[in-house]
């Protein structure tokens, strides 16, 4: 696994600046857990890293060579809404088999596919289903096999597990510590959810405004909030009885 | 097929079933009979020989009509080919050719597009030459950019879609993308879009026959011979009528099977009514909300869908009812049928159901409630008119119920933000629902319910589409507004520490029933049924153990069109047994399970 390094990053949409000279740094088999209301930037930057949203200003570097944004991304992408990620008319099996490098034969990638499959704790008999017949958590779990498929440096899960019910959201959390903790996996997790970040990350980055206010490892940054924003996000996820 | 069940699409499928055959067999049919030169009947009126008359050489005009067919089909679909594919490739270039080319395209299809139709084909007809083969290619060009113009809509709004983005992630190349994940996924539009623009194309090409730029002798399509016919109309009407009927039905037919595709999926299904023989029971004193035995059902593609089966709560005057559930559980559905938002074909049955002592099942209810039932939805986006100022929305509900004056109403509209705490009330209430934040839009809306005197307010996951900053300060709102007008609060949410916070009691919904009620302090550490248990293990806070994996419910939530019999969370219960899978369990004493309390 890889670092990637974001390194003084701006995006402009005319006179409007979402992310703002942003430098953060994911270390090799580290997972950096990016937090921040919504539209304060967080998807754009993970966007930028694979060339979806245009630079304005600053490099993304990925073990100190600018990350490839044509072709078959070395960092991969898992979007928030597990019902728009999947094509409708291709199967679980068409679209993991997109991803993977190479042209492998039939076998060789029936074989791939039921092994990514079997990593991501589903059954390799759902490589035939249309995503169609999954639930949200199933077809989430297929976004992270085909993501795994094109033999990722670096994973960017942008709001995985936000529109998935609470029961199914417990089980993609443990997949994503099993996965890093087998596999070594290099993570940029962006939440909104505080509780879901701390239980994943071992470093997290707080973005204001396209500012990160606030970045050390997790305990200390939710443990011990130095900037006023943190202080302030944290107060809100604590229950409401405990404060008023 | 869906199509075939509407009678549009019967008519349309057999009608076109009948031209194709026509098409396709005519000319092997009655091309003989269509060229047979009759010198005794030149030119001859209809006869039980000649249904339709001859033309000037004496040949059947019925079997050239039959026989045209072939010609006239051929040239539509060709034409409507031509538009198809070229309208393609031009509605994909900003895919295919990049941002700046597409762009240019794009603008150039656009100034196309205001052109008149007709001024094209004639146009084109000039530069491609007269003849059945110019008049295929002016037709098809001049329908293209029409066709560029819907397919560069549906192309844009299907890469909008993440998995676009994840195949471009993948390195999937721009051709294979277009073929494999765009062209898929806006086949049905445009298929239904092709088979109206058939029978369009038909009546331009007979047009243009008609006019002497299209076919050209000998050959011969329905437009040519309606030109033949001209020239006797007055003598022999039916030479020129004959095939003028065959481009409308023709026509009808294409028209009426893309009219047929396009509204297929909207389809209704009628329930059998049931009545109810149970007597109802009267609702308690001191409840702003009781409902007893209420079920909902909706009727599906696969058959009714059971959302509610079976729900008895009450609220009690001032009380605050928390709801949750994962999604399918129901919930949603126990709310808008509360608040009477649940129109037929969606069936609404109960004991009774009664809101601030008006009868929810009784006709004319929801008015006579007037403003004692306030709701606050989940999406503060769709919830106002976006052509609308708010301040005059929110008076629009003293207006209407109250009967107060226009400047009264905007006043209390004013008073109202003010009580939400919107800061420059005032100002505020001029402006459009986009001028707010999603924050202060939800508590436009709540202001909303409190224009009147509510005695409930409904809100259907209220806080779910804010960030957890507003989040919270919507929740605060929500108990102030509760401690300032003593209205009842049913809370229905997913999340199980939004409504630990704010209510007293909390209802827990699994596949349409509730499975345990208890009071919200309890809800951690008291809860006796197992999915509640799973439910409040599985989501992580900020004191969750990091060293072991979460709690997980293991298999799928119930599919509400196939309900099992027994308990329906029994299949993912680590304590079930042959009881559990066979006899449904009771809500008694607030829980509804045979293992209540029971350690797994």
């Amino acid at each position: 696994m890889s670092a990637l390094t974001f390194d003084q990053v701006s995006v402009r949409y005319g006179a409007h600046t979402v992310l703002h000279e942003v430098s953060l740094e994911v270390g090799a088999g580290q997972t950096v857990g990016l937090v921040g209301e919504s539209g304060c930037g967080k998807s754009t930057l993970a966007r930028a890293a694979v060339g979806l949203a245009p630079l304005t200003s600053g490099t993304i570097l990925l073990d100190g060579r600018p990350v490839p944004t044509r072709g078959r991304r070395p960092v991969q992408m898992v979007f928030q809404d597990p019902y728009s990620s999947l094509d409708p008319r291709m199967t679980v099996g068409e679209s993991i088999a997109e991803a993977l490098p190479g042209r492998p034969g039939r076998a060789a990638r029936r074989q791939e596919i039921a092994r990514l499959l079997a990593l991501v704790h589903l059954d390799p008999s759902k490589a035939g289903d249309l995503p169609g017949q999954l639930s949200g958590g199933q077809r989430q779990r297929v976004a992270l096999a085909r993501a795994l498929a094109a033999r990722p440096r670096v994973i960017l899960a942008d709001e995985i597990t936000s529109a998935l019910d609470v029961s199914v959201q417990g089980a993609v959390l443990n997949l994503i510590r099993d996965m890093r903790r087998d596999l070594g996996l290099s993570m940029l997790f962006i939440s909104h959810n505080l509780a879901v970040v701390r239980y994943v990350a071992d470093h997290v980055a707080v973005l204001h405004a396209g500012r990160i206010v606030e970045h050390g490892p997790t305990a200390r940054v939710l443990g011990d909030p130095r900037h006023d924003y943190t202080r302030h996000l944290l107060a809100s996820a604590h229950p409401l009885k405990e404060h008023t | 097929m869906r199509a075939l069940r509407r009678p549009v699409g019967l008519t349309g499928l057999a009608l076109l079933a009948l031209v194709l055959a026509a098409a396709a067999f005519g000319p092997v049919l009655w091309g003989e009979r269509a060229t047979a030169v009759d010198t005794a009947n030149l030119l001859a009126g209809p006869s039980a020989e000649h249904w339709i008359g001859t033309d000037n050489l004496g040949r059947d005009l019925f079997a050239r009509v039959l026989v045209a067919a072939r010609l006239s089909i051929l040239l539509a679909l060709a034409a409507t080919a031509i538009s198809m594919v070229l309208g393609f490739l031009l509605g994909a270039a900003p895919m295919l050719a990049g941002r700046r080319i597409g762009r240019l395209i794009t603008a150039a299809v656009n100034v196309l597009v205001a052109f008149p139709g007709l001024l094209l084909v004639l146009f084109f007809a000039v530069v491609f030459g007269v003849g059945a083969r110019g008049a295929a290619l002016a037709v098809g060009l001049a329908g293209a950019p029409a066709f560029a113009r819907l397919c560069h809509t549906l192309i844009a709004g299907v890469s909008e879609r993440d998995y676009v983005a994840a195949a471009r992630i993948a390195g999937v190349g721009r051709v294979r993308m277009l073929l494999r994940h765009v062209l898929p996924n806006i086949a049905e539009p445009v298929i239904v879009y092709a088979t109206m623009a058939a029978g369009a194309v038909l009546l331009t090409f007979a047009g243009l026959s008609f006019l002497g730029l299209g076919v050209q002798a000998p050959d011969y399509d329905w437009g040519k011979l309606m030109q033949d016919g001209l020239n006797g109309i007055y003598v022999h009407p039916l030479a020129a009528l004959g095939p003028g009927i065959a481009v409308v039905l023709a026509g009808l037919a294409f028209n009426l099977t893309g009219e047929a595709f396009a509204a297929g999926p909207r389809r209704t299904h009628v329930l059998p009514g049931g009545g109810r023989s149970a007597p109802a029971a009267a609702p308690a004193a001191n409840t702003v909300l009781s409902a007893d035995d209420l079920t909902v059902t909706i009727p599906g593609p696969n058959g009714p869908i059971h959302a509610v089966r079976g729900v008895t709560f009450t609220v009690g005057d001032g009380e605050a009812v928390g709801v949750v559930g994962e999604s399918g559980s129901g919930k949603s559905v126990t709310a808008l049928a509360v608040a009477g938002l649940l129109e037929p074909p969606i069936r609404v049955e109960a004991g009774h159901l009664v809101v601030a002592g008006e009868d929810l099942l009784a006709p004319g209810a929801h008015r006579r409630l007037g403003t004692a039932l306030a709701v606050v939805f989940q999406d503060p986006m769709t919830t106002f008119n976006p052509a609308h100022r708010v301040g005059p929305q929110l008076a629009e509900v003293s207006r209407f119920h109250q009967g107060m004056g226009r400047k009264a109403a905007f006043a209390r509209a004013v008073d109202r933000l003010r009580a939400v705490r919107i800061g420059d009330p005032a100002r505020r209430a001029r402006q459009y629902p986009f001028e707010f934040s999603g924050g202060m839009r939800q508590r436009a809306m709540i202001g909303m319910g409190l224009m009147g005197d509510p005695r409930l307010i409904v809100a259907d996951e209220p806080t779910t589409a804010l960030d957890v900053t507003v989040q919270r300060q919507v929740l605060e709102l929500l108990a102030d507004v509760r401690r300032d007008t003593g209205a009842a609060l049913l809370l229905i949410s997913h999340d199980v520490s939004v409504v630990t916070d704010v209510c007293d009691r909390v209802l827990v919904m699994y596949a349409g029933r509730v499975v345990e009620e208890l009071p919200a302090k309890d809800l951690r550490a008291l809860a006796r049924h197992p999915y509640t248990r799973a439910l409040v293990a599985a989501v992580p806070d900020m004191d969750t153990d990091l060293d072991r994996p979460l709690a997980v419910i293991p298999g799928l939530p119930v599919d509400p069109v196939d309900v099992p019999a027994g308990c329906a969370f029994a299949p993912r219960c680590p304590l079930a047994d042959d009881h559990c899978r066979t006899v449904a369990p009771p809500l008694l004493d607030g829980v509804a399970c045979h293992k209540a309390g029971e350690a797994p």
